[in-house]
């Protein structure tokens, strides 16, 4: 790991300030609970000349839900608060289920929900310098991609690491994007983008931007999620899968609306859309659950060693769907 | 050939609360009168924690990570980045520059690879061919840990690079690359390693090794029914929590060398051989090591380099492997390919056994799978063939049941498929092939119905008995292990004039317990408590233990050690008799008492008022009462094995296939159980790692480029608490009639059976067999969407 200079900053503007200044031959990287910074500085993946601490910023560790029942989580709640608020326990199931089953309490107690959304791929090339520089896709559809993407491969076979972005996109969140210029919001699905080795970032992120806040929707009277993380092990493991399900049902037990998102199986979260279209208007059963599952899957186009994703994926959607059914 | 010294002594023999009965062996004639069973002992056969575990938990034990000495360097070194080549050129002008770099060296010779038996095959070239990517080249020694890993990116090397191969599958086919250009070697060395001698060598297959007898033809023409499957098993590494590592401390005088290692003589032999030293003048200590499991032996590449750096630098250097170079570098048990068929009658009779297999250490040679095939089971035509296929990839070392673990998952369920075949419970089907006239035989025996009672065998449902997508099932299968003694171990007992009871040997305890067993059988003969003696190991000034390797440490280490105090306590009696007014046959130690019979006083109490100077017994580990079968390099091997049998219940689902194994009970033998807290212990530790490999572990290499993709411990799966069955252990206590402890290892048997109990589990619960290990989500679907293939052959 290289020497670097370290910065606690104080303000959103002074961090925003420092970033700025990042250039290719002096790189300033902001850092929140410094998890995924530590893991790629020490893969020699990141090699900052400063970094800025921004856990020195007051008012980032909030969780709050505003009068129009919207709830708003500082960038830098941790995963450990979001699985124990009361308040995302109750009225965002899915979003606590996923923020607890993420990597290993140790963790869970320092990475923030900004740093979290901002990590990058998993991908055991990316991750190894022997690859920097190389065409990372390409040497993941000839190699051992059988824990890759099933969906759209061909933009890149790499998927997005948030196992916690997969809930969010169920709920529709948007992020909330501050620097000296200003502040702006945008939907997760937009601010998430397909992972890409060449970049410095997979988000619509620009440079001196800081992620401030994740505000999740107010969800109707009778809103019900669930999610599932598909895992090898059960200790602690990056998934296989994950699906996070949020629907409502009318008093005729007919679904008025519903979300499905699945993670780690395409470039970002996606949703389900097939399936949505297949569940809404109707009443949720196994039957029912099943042709969904199916028909989320039936696009897949896996790569060389992980055509056993689509069956697992399958498996899981239709049990998450009839979780949040049965919530 | 008998010994003069030696005399017919009655002596018990079987297995406690089963049956037992004496034998009459020839047995020397200083040997101490044997041991009653455990039950009849004071301190040995009890449960003891073992001596250093608040010294452990708390971080006072230091490791070799831990050495600081004035003016230590820090080591690191200088990888290949290419998978096969050969090296044009070095330049370390830039790192040597480095203001922290004090020393660098490139390596001349490579260690734990096979070698060209004819040099000459391969063009005369400066540097060591490359033939896998992590291949140590040379080595850095800095000011910090920092310096030296940025000077070691400095270093540039030009490559001329060849083809590489990375997969057992590819390399051997007939136009696969060559790793070697010519026939192999790999002789054992203080290293350990090594593979049969002179065998063939066809691009690169090395082989084949075979084993015949009897005439396997006519064996299947007998034969009822047969069953007959290819087994695949994947790379394991060793990832023992502490890296392998070295700190050398070069003087003109003397080498110290403070080494994480499973035998502290091999580290100073490697040295002396290699370095053209004298013996006497290399110190090896090991006060702790972080696990080994197999892969520990001798100096390394890394521990040449850290002496030829201090040598350099003239300053003593530490040079610890990161996880990643612990990975690539140091071992891994070899993955496996197993052609295997059995024919047997309809009663279970077995006509023939016929295997063919492959195995890839890498670079390495002696990727066998064991003898299993052709010793476990009474079978009259046998024929085993094995082929090392040589691959681009980090070398193979022995792995905690090396081969064995391999050849059972093979071996046992192709018998649990004879069993369903021909309707007979795998239990009863086992009553009637284990019948070889030998202990591990008779344990397994005794370990399988005790098994049977204790798991609930009897309530074991039909195959795919369950209807959702979640199935449960159970299954058993039998370990096999070598009962082997080290040739030469010795050890040393001390009683000071104040009491104190000192034992020495150069034996390591690479964390099963040594340090505690070697005091607890020294304790038994002076009456004490184990805590009382001062247990000191890990020094090769010591006199010569045997390596933690085999399964052999307890089974060489504590007749000598017995032995040594047994001498120690006579000699001691004929001093304190006087102060009891008694002979010294008469003198008894026991509960930190010296009792004639009719006085008696405190030990320390007896020792100060005798007067005694220092009491100094040596002993040599005596061979086995009835002899070996053979001797191979530094042990002997008895013609009995260690036993042991294992059952697992797991649940699969089936929708995801995700397996979780629920429960596993680890029924297991050693002679006597020294320690039996100890034992269940290494009992805990081998199922855990059964699993694992069962389960999670996988080397996954890129065959583009040889990398190791998951080189590290977020990638490289390793079971965790969650995945953790309940284990029970359950001993039995065997008496062999063999050693003045009739002591015998389970380190290794109680690896060996698990991952073959939990496929033979996997079938009672799935109807398929799994045949490739591990049982990841994508190998299970697999074998679940193969198609049915029950019935007849
Ligand atoms: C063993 C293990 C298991 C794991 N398992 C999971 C899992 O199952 N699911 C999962 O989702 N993750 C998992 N992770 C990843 C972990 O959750 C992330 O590394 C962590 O959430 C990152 O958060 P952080 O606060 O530490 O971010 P940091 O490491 O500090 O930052 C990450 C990135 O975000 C940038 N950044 C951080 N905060 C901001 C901000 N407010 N504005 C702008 N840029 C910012 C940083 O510059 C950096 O590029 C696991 C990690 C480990 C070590």
């Amino acid at each position: 790991m290289n020497s670097f200079e370290w910065i606690d900053a104080s303000s959103v503007d002074e961090a925003s300030r420092l970033l700025a200044e990042s250039t290719h031959d002096r790189p300033v990287i902001a850092k929140a609970g410094g998890m995924d910074v530590l893991d790629l500085m020490k893969e020699g993946i990141l090699r900052p000349a400063r970094v800025v601490n921004l856990r020195t910023i007051q008012g980032l560790d909030g969780i709050q839900t505003d009068a129009s029942r919207s709830l708003h989580l500082g960038a830098l709640v941790t995963l450990a608060q979001i699985s124990s608020d009361p308040n995302v326990l109750k009225h965002y199931g899915a979003l606590a289920a996923a923020a607890s089953h993420a990597a290993t309490p140790q963790v869970r107690n320092v990475a923030t929900l900004g740093g979290n959304l901002l990590q990058r791929p998993r991908c055991w090339y990316f991750r190894h310098e022997h690859f920097s520089g190389e065409d990372v896709a390409e040497a993941v559809r000839q190699g051992e991609n059988q824990y890759h993407g099933i969906f759209a491969t061909e933009q890149t076979p790499l998927v997005h690491a948030s196992t916690p972005a997969t809930a969010l996109v169920a709920y529709d969140a948007r992020v909330q994007l501050s620097s000296v210029r200003g502040q702006h919001t945008v939907a997760i699905s937009d601010f998430l983008l397909p992972p890409d080795p060449g970049r410095d970032r997979d988000a619509a992120l620009q440079q001196g931007e800081i992620l401030t806040q994740v505000t999740l929707p107010a969800l109707a009277d009778g809103t019900q999620s669930a999610y599932r993380k598909q895992t090898e092990r059960d200790s602690y493991d990056w998934p296989l899968c994950d699906v996070a399900v949020v629907l409502r049902r009318g008093s005729d037990a007919r679904v008025e609306s519903i979300a499905i998102a699945l993670g780690w199986v395409a470039p970002t979260p996606m949703r389900a859309t097939e399936a949505e279209a297949i569940l809404l208007g109707h009443r949720v059963d196994e039957e029912a659950a099943r042709r969904a599952a199916r028909a989320a899957v039936s696009k897949a186009k896996p790569l060389s060693r992980n055509a056993y994703k689509v069956d697992v994926l399958e498996a899981v959607i239709r049990r998450t769907i009839l979780d949040a059914a049965t919530r | 050939m008998s010994d003069p010294a030696s005399s017919d002594r009655s002596v018990q023999y079987g297995i406690v609360g089963d049956a037992l009965r004496d034998v009459v062996r020839k047995v020397p004639q200083d040997e101490p009168p044997p041991w009653p069973a455990n039950d009849q002992l004071a301190v040995v056969g009890k449960p003891t924690p073992r001596l250093d575990a608040r010294q452990k938990v708390t971080g006072q034990a230091l490791y070799t990570f831990d050495v600081q000495l004035d003016g230590m360097l820090f080591g690191c070194t200088v990888s290949s980045t290419v998978a096969h080549a050969r090296i044009r050129s070095i330049d370390t002008s830039k790192a040597e520059r480095h203001p922290g770099v004090r020393a660098v060296h490139i390596l001349d010779r490579v260690l734990m690879t096979a070698s060209l038996r004819d040099p000459g095959d391969e063009a005369k070239q400066r540097y060591p061919t490359v033939r896998y990517l992590g291949q140590p080249i040379a080595g850095i020694a800095a000011t910090s840990a920092r310096a030296a890993r940025e000077a070691a990116s400095l270093v540039q090397i030009e490559y001329e690079p060849l083809p590489h191969v990375v997969s057992l599958e590819e390399a051997r086919q007939p136009d696969a690359p060559m790793i070697f250009p010519g026939p192999t070697e790999q002789p054992a060395t203080a290293g350990g390693g090594g593979a049969q001698k002179g065998l063939d060598q066809k691009g690169n297959l090395r082989g084949p090794a075979t084993n015949t007898r009897g005439n396997v033809d006519q064996g299947f023409a007998d034969a009822e029914v047969v069953v007959e499957r290819e087994y695949r098993t994947q790379v394991q590494t060793h990832v023992p929590m502490e890296t392998h590592g070295i700190v050398a401390d070069w003087r003109d005088d003397e080498l110290t060398l403070y080494a994480s290692t499973q035998f502290t003589l091999s580290v100073r032999d490697e040295a002396v051989e290699i370095f053209g030293l004298d013996p006497a003048k290399v110190r090896v200590l090991s006060e702790f090591t972080g696990g080994g499991f197999g892969a520990k032996y001798g100096i390394g590449n890394y521990g040449a380099l850290a002496i030829h750096l201090s040598r350099k630098a003239r300053a003593p250097v530490r040079f610890m492997l990161d996880r990643r170079e612990e990975h690539v570098t140091v071992g891994n048990r070899p993955a496996t390919v197993q052609q295997l068929k059995i024919g047997a009658k309809r009663d279970g009779t077995l006509t023939a056994v016929r295997l063919r297999s492959f195995g890839t250490g890498g670079v390495a040679a002696g990727a066998g799978v064991g003898s299993c095939h052709s010793t476990l089971y009474a079978c009259s035509n046998v024929s085993t063939e094995h082929y090392d296929v040589f691959t681009n990839a980090g070398p193979a070392a022995a792995f905690r049941g090396p081969g064995q673990v391999q050849g059972i998952f093979a071996l046992e369920q192709a018998i649990d498929e004879i069993a369903d075949k021909l309707g007979i419970d795998p239990i009863e089907l086992r009553d009637r092939i284990d019948t070889r006239d030998v202990d591990d035989s008779k344990a397994r025996k005794v370990e399988r119905h005790r098994g049977a009672q204790r798991f609930g065998w009897e309530k074991r449902r039909p195959t795919n008995a369950d209807a959702g997508p979640i199935k449960r099932g159970v299954g058993m299968a039998q370990s096999q292990w070598y009962y082997i003694v080290h040739k030469d171990t010795e050890c040393e007992v001390r009683v000071l004039g104040d009491g104190t009871v000192q034992a020495f040997s150069s034996a390591q305890d690479i964390g099963t317990g040594t340090r505690t067993v070697f005091a607890q059988v020294i304790a038994e003969e002076f009456g004490l408590r184990t805590e009382e003696i001062d247990a000191r190991i890990g020094d090769s000034r010591y006199p010569a233990g045997p390596p933690s390797g085999g399964s052999r440490v307890t089974s060489s280490l504590t007749p000598a050690a017995r032995n040594a105090a047994y001498r120690a306590a006579q000699e001691l009696a004929k001093h304190i008799a006087p102060l009891l007014g008694c002979k010294p046959g008469e003198v008894v130690f026991s509960g930190g008492k010296v009792e004639g019979p009719t006085r008696s006083m405190g030990f320390r109490e007896a020792i100060r008022e005798a007067r005694i100077d220092t009491i100094v017994q040596r002993s040599r580990r005596v061979p086995d009462y009835e002899g070996y079968a053979r001797t191979a390099g530094d042990f002997q091997l008895s013609r009995h094995g260690i036993g042991g049998v294992q059952f697992a219940q797991i649940s699969v689902d089936t929708e995801t296939g995700v397996v979780k194994v629920e429960r596993v009970l680890a029924v297991h033998d050693c002679g006597r159980p020294i320690n039996p807290q100890l034992v269940e212990s290494q009992i805990y530790g081998g199922v855990i790692q059964g699993v694992s490999y069962a389960l999670y572990e996988e080397r996954h290499l890129d065959g583009a480029s040889g990398v190791q993709l998951n080189a590290n411990i977020d990638q490289y799966k390793i079971v965790g608490s969650r995945e953790t069955p309940a284990i029970e252990v359950h001993l039995i206590e065997q008496l062999g009639g063999q050693s003045s402890t009739d002591a015998r290892g389970v380190a290794e048997p109680a690896n060996v059976a698990t991952a073959a109990a939990i496929a033979n589990a996997f079938f009672n619960a799935t109807g398929k067999r799994i045949l490739t290990l591990p049982l990841t989500p994508a190998n299970v679907l697999a074998a679940l969407r193969a198609p049915d293939e029950r019935g007849n052959a």
